[in-house]
């Protein structure tokens, strides 16, 4: 039973942190405000909360899992939530969104 | 089972460092505050990791908890304040 606790756990901490690291990279390489906006929000709310669940398979059925799932479903609701509002904010500060530029314009 | 949470939180440590530099090389202020905000929501999940190191789970989760709630308020306050300020380019 442990063994199989324990290989689930590896399995969602592994997958969890593949995806942060998605996420994190994403901040860095993408050219835009909204596009780079995107890219934190998804990627590091499925990070977190695969990584959450890894934990709640190791800690097996107790109050810390219950706790845990509180975690998880705060951060479920509240992540998004936060990068919308940057978002909505960026846009009514009058960031410019990106776009791609034509082939044959030389700018 | 140790040894795999002190790796993981090695490679979070690597990965938490990663948007520094979007957070001091941002064009904007709303680049800055989006990179404090993904490092604000990864260094959540160190602190469960380190809690689960330390054997004293109940104590961390109540201190990741508050971090995630703080995080979150200040993000939505800080983009209010900024979205009733209005742009000076237009």
């Amino acid at each position: 039973m442990t063994e199989i606790s324990y290989t689930l756990t590896i399995i969602f901490v592994v997958l969890g942190t593949f995806f942060m690291f998605i996420g994190s990279v994403g901040v860095v390489r993408l050219p835009d405000f909204f596009t780079r906006s995107h890219a934190t929000s998804k990627s590091d709310t499925l990070g977190i909360m695969l990584i959450v669940a890894g934990l709640m398979f190791f800690e097996g059925f107790s109050l810390n899992s219950l706790k845990l799932l509180i975690v998880f479903i705060f951060v479920a609701l509240a992540n998004p939530v936060g990068a919308h509002a940057l978002a909505r904010a960026a846009f009514k500060f009058g960031v410019k969104p990106w776009f791609k530029k034509e082939s044959g314009e030389k700018k | 089972m140790e040894l795999f949470f002190i790796y993981a939180a090695i490679v979070l440590t690597i990965i938490i460092i990663i948007p520094f530099y979007r957070v001091v090389k941002g064009p904007t202020v709303f680049d800055r505050l989006l990179g404090a905000a993904a490092i604000g929501t990864k260094t959540l999940v160190l602190i469960l990791l380190l809690g689960f190191l330390f054997k004293r789970l109940e104590m961390f989760i109540d201190i990741a908890l508050a971090y995630a709630v703080l995080n979150f308020i200040s993000t939505l306050i800080i983009s209010k304040y900024f979205s009733t300020e209005k742009a000076k380019n237009d």
